[in-house]
């Protein structure tokens, strides 16, 4: 009875927690094989210095990193940049210093300036605050399997720009998206029972990347998946930089804890022999 | 609790220090992460290292800089302030130790041990920069500086304490140098604090 | 019923009587861990010791995280990215905390259902059951209210509909929401005194398990056989029991290490799992999330209150007779709580002679449809307030008052309950065969 309970639980919270993604409008988000996925997936160095760098040659010049601090670039396990550069990076950026009471150049220890215009969201959480996957049915098994999928969905808007589909009138505001699930939606697009013909909506931001928006150091290639892959890695970044070290503890924990369980089994088994008798029957 | 075989017993004994052990273990790795949680966080110890930019400061002037919320007094000298900070014998001082976080603890207070030593090949005329703490070792005043006190340095106007061009104590109540803190030049122009 | 026989603590040096009878701490503990526990207790007894261990970690790691948390609706959601990037391990911390309150609720759903199948709210234990329900209530307050303080969209949302359920009540609802808020809305006000009894709570806990743990070592455990240990002499109560140490705690401690091992694998492979990702966008006043879901513990009773609404013939019913006092918003409200006070009720709506699910033949099948219910209400309730969804929830709320209102009480006058074993001695032999070398 009680094993079936067990199981039951774990059920039901599978199916509880993903439960409340289940009735978005958005259209397929891609499964990217992102290099810090899984137990064992690190940052990948390289792309997030790429990443960095569509950040501030496309997406700064209106949203911003608020809660990032510049000095971040240079820690292991993440951009790791050499700090000579940071400091030269933070230069860009101007910052209000309340001592002085007027801008400065930014420092290491400064965080990125927030967003400059209103309505462009702040990046530094977007990879958590965004789930990319959802279902089946309301379940959260998806997510248990592929992760919570906010850079999957980063990387999918950002590829997800197409030509506007003909039912929509030709000054609707905003570009079409067919990720994008929270934007503005004509009705001449819309069925008779009020569902969506095509998936997606208007999204207010005009489409950024198109592909080879930058040249990157090191070679790599910057056709427009690269491109959305490497600055989707970089905002997972943003948003999780301690990744590496919590999985890092995690598996600490995971492995002693495994070993002490074998350890008190054998303890527990042992000191109930007497109590137990040898010959268990089998009932 | 049975008596089980000898050989038995010993089997069970290793197993029980074991799993103590095991436990033991992970209690106080479980307890360090609770401690070490209230050391200086990552914003406060990037704040532990400060690069101060000096290409604007002419010699006979100084600037002041917070650092780790104190300030910090850098001066650029003049020949003779040098001069005069050379000729004192240390063994009269109040204070003859350097008070130098950057040398040998222990070492006598000659000017030489007192100043920031330039980078190799800069212009800078050995002896010029002076870098200290800008707190009375009195009682923590900001003491004055530009040729302020009896003997040309600096000089606390809490107590009295007179302070010479080498930032040494030579009249007044405080008992200490103002100390160097831990500092260099990381290129011609600039003095990384901390 | 007085206690069960058996060996207590002897002072013998000198030292050790001169403290026993200034403060007979040592006996007390003695007592405490070497009470006798009935030595059938299967493996769904472990979750006492899990609780336990939750609301010390949960105490730990808060603590922990108030020293580097402001209360501030400016500061709160800055102050909690600070926590997740700059002070150290403090990325582990909160996920341990957030993480380690669904660990809590996984904990204290299985421990009442394990009462609930094995009738450990039965006479005499019915003070230790109304406090462990005292217990759940807390735990469910203390929870909602850490869930504001990231300061996020569902924080603030969440605050916003469950302080709105007191607002259902009729003529003095307003009033009461206001003085719960400290204003008109969710604000600054909510959010320091939601982080001051968020720091209460717990400690009102610890004291009501003390209170708990005491009440059940003086009636004795109960165990799978609801068999009860014989107290006719120390000899007898031997064959039924042995010492909680080594045998239970040891016991337990394994039991506790397996649940912690998934434990660290949740929080370092998947912390965000369990949580909503509109929580990491903050707090804003004028915009509403698309869908806003409890936290899945609450989700059942989340069920619960939505499924009564305006179309309700119990509903329309209930609003008639009082003039229009009780209309379907209030109805829902005392339909949520209501389902927690029936169950809290359960030891005097259970009419049955026999204690434990495992001699009731036809108990247990309504037991397994109530947990399944409970499953089905906790995905309704994630779902939206449409149909299908709230008929089932309708459906599922309607069997869980009905279990325990009509169900349990008719069961113990209709049910022929199977022969139980004389003693728990009995039911151990029968398992485990006789102990090759007697006890010492």
């Amino acid at each position: 009875m009680f094993k079936a309970l067990g199981l039951a639980t774990v059920t039901a919270l599978a199916l509880s927690a993903g439960g409340a993604f289940a009735a978005g409008g958005g259209g397929h988000v891609e499964d990217v094989d992102f290099s810090f996925e899984g137990p064992f997936g690190k940052f990948d160095q390289n792309q997030l210095q790429r990443g960095l760098k569509v950040y501030t040659m496309v997406c700064s010049s209106c949203h911003g990193l608020q809660y990032v601090p510049i000095r971040s670039l240079s820690d292991e396990g993440g951009p790791h940049l050499p700090e000579d550069q940071v400091r030269a990076y933070a230069e860009r950026y101007e910052v209000f210093d309340a001592e002085l009471d007027d801008f400065r150049p930014a420092k290491p220890v400064d965080h990125f300036p927030g967003s400059t215009l209103d309505n462009a969201p702040d990046l530094s959480l977007m990879a958590k605050k965004r789930a990319g996957f959802h279902g089946p049915l309301g379940s959260g098994i998806n997510q248990m399997f592929k992760g919570m999928g906010g850079p999957e969905y980063i990387y999918s808007l950002l590829t997800g720009y197409h030509e506007a589909p003909e039912c929509a009138p030709e000054d609707f505001p905003g570009s079409y998206n067919a990720v994008f699930a929270a934007g503005g939606f004509p009705d001449s697009c819309k069925n008779e029972d009020g569902s969506h013909m095509v998936p997606g909506s208007w999204i207010a931001m005009a489409q950024p990347l198109y592909g080879e928006d930058v040249d990157f150091d090191d070679g790599h290639d910057n056709d427009l998946h690269h491109v959305a892959e490497d600055v989707s890695a970089f905002l997972m970044w943003t948003a999780e930089p301690k990744m590496m070290a919590r999985k890092t503890a995690g598996l600490t924990g995971v492995i002693f804890l495994t070993v002490l369980s074998v350890l008190l089994y054998l303890t527990n088994k042992r000191i109930w022999g007497p109590i137990k008798g040898k010959n268990k029957k089998t009932s | 609790m049975s008596h089980a075989d000898d050989h038995e017993g010993t089997r069970r004994d290793f197993l029980y220090y074991a799993t103590a052990g095991a436990g033991v273990v992970a209690t106080g790795a479980a307890v360090w992460p609770l401690v070490n949680q209230m050391n200086p966080s990552a914003d406060v110890q990037a704040l532990s290292s400060i690069l101060v930019p000096v290409d604007g400061v002419e010699p006979g002037t100084q600037i002041t800089v917070k650092w780790l919320g104190k300030p910090v007094f850098i001066r650029r000298r003049t020949a003779p302030e040098i001069e005069a900070a050379e000729k004192v014998d240390v063994s009269t001082l109040p204070d003859p130790l350097a008070r130098n976080a950057n040398i040998e603890a222990g070492s006598p207070g000659t000017d030489d041990n007192r100043v920031l030593t330039p980078p190799e090949g800069s212009d800078a005329v050995p002896g010029e920069w002076l870098v200290m703490m800008g707190v009375c070792t009195h009682l923590g005043c900001v003491p004055l500086g530009d040729g302020a006190g009896d003997f040309g340095g600096w000089f606390c106007p809490c107590h009295g304490s007179h302070y010479d061009t080498a930032g040494r104590i030579r009249k007044g109540p405080a008992p200490e140098n103002l100390p160097v803190p831990p500092a260099e030049f990381v290129d011609a122009s600039t003095i990384k604090l901390g | 019923m007085a206690g069960i026989p058996h060996d207590h603590y002897e002072p013998k040096t000198g030292a050790e009587k001169w403290l026993h009878s200034r403060l007979p701490i040592v006996g007390l503990l003695y007592d405490t861990i070497m009470i006798p526990t009935p030595k059938n207790l299967n493996w769904m007894w472990i979750w006492g010791i899990i609780l336990t261990f939750c609301l010390v970690l949960q105490i730990v790691t808060g603590i922990i995280l108030a020293m580097h948390y402001t209360p501030h609706v400016d500061l709160a959601f800055a102050s909690v990215e600070h926590i997740m990037r700059n002070v150290n391990g403090g990325h582990f911390l909160r996920y341990l905390h957030m993480n380690g309150a669904s660990l809590f609720f996984v904990a204290v759903y299985m421990h009442i259902f394990r009462g609930l199948y094995y009738g450990s709210y039965k006479a005499p234990r019915e003070i230790t059951w109304i406090i462990g329900m005292l217990i759940y209530l807390a735990m469910m307050g203390t929870a909602f209210m850490g869930y504001v303080l990231p300061w996020g969209q569902m924080s603030f949302w969440g605050a916003t509909v469950i302080t709105g359920l007191f607002g259902a009540i009729p003529f003095i609802g307003e009033p009461i929401q206001t003085w719960l808020l400290g204003g008109p809305a969710v604000d600054n006000a909510t959010l320091n005194r939601f982080f001051s009894l968020h720091y209460l709570l717990p400690f009102v806990i610890a004291a009501l398990v003390a209170v708990h743990i005491w009440a059940f070592h003086s009636t004795g455990n109960n165990n799978p056989t609801g068999v009860e240990v014989r107290r006719t002499s120390k000899a007898d109560a031997e064959k039924d029991t042995v010492p909680f140490w080594p045998y239970f705690v040891i016991k337990d401690l394994f039991a506790l290490a397996v649940i912690l091992a998934i434990f660290f694998a949740i929080v370092g492979f998947m912390p965000n799992y369990l949580g909503h990702p509109d929580n990491y966008i903050e707090a804003n006043p004028l915009s509403t999330p698309a869908h806003i879901v409890p936290e899945w513990y609450f989700l059942p009773f989340y069920a619960i209150l939505r499924a009564f609404t305006g179309d309700v013939w119990v509903v329309m019913f209930a609003s008639w007779i009082t003039g229009g006092i009780v209309d379907a918003k209030f109805f829902g409200v005392l339909a949520m709580f209501g389902a927690i006070a029936v169950m809290a009720l359960a030891p005097w709506l259970d009419t049955s002679s026999v204690r434990s699910g495992r001699y009731r033949p036809m108990f247990k099948w309504w037991f397994a449809l109530l947990v399944l219910d409970f499953i089905v209400l906790m995905w309704a309730g994630a779902m939206p307030a449409e149909p299908p969804f709230s008929t089932i929830s309708l459906i599922g709320s309607t069997y869980w008052f009905a279990y325990f209102l009509v169900i349990l009480p008719l069961l113990g006058v209709i049910e022929k309950p199977l022969p139980q074993p004389e003693t728990i001695e009995d039911d151990f032999k029968a398992h485990y065969g006789k102990a090759e070398t007697p006890a010492e």
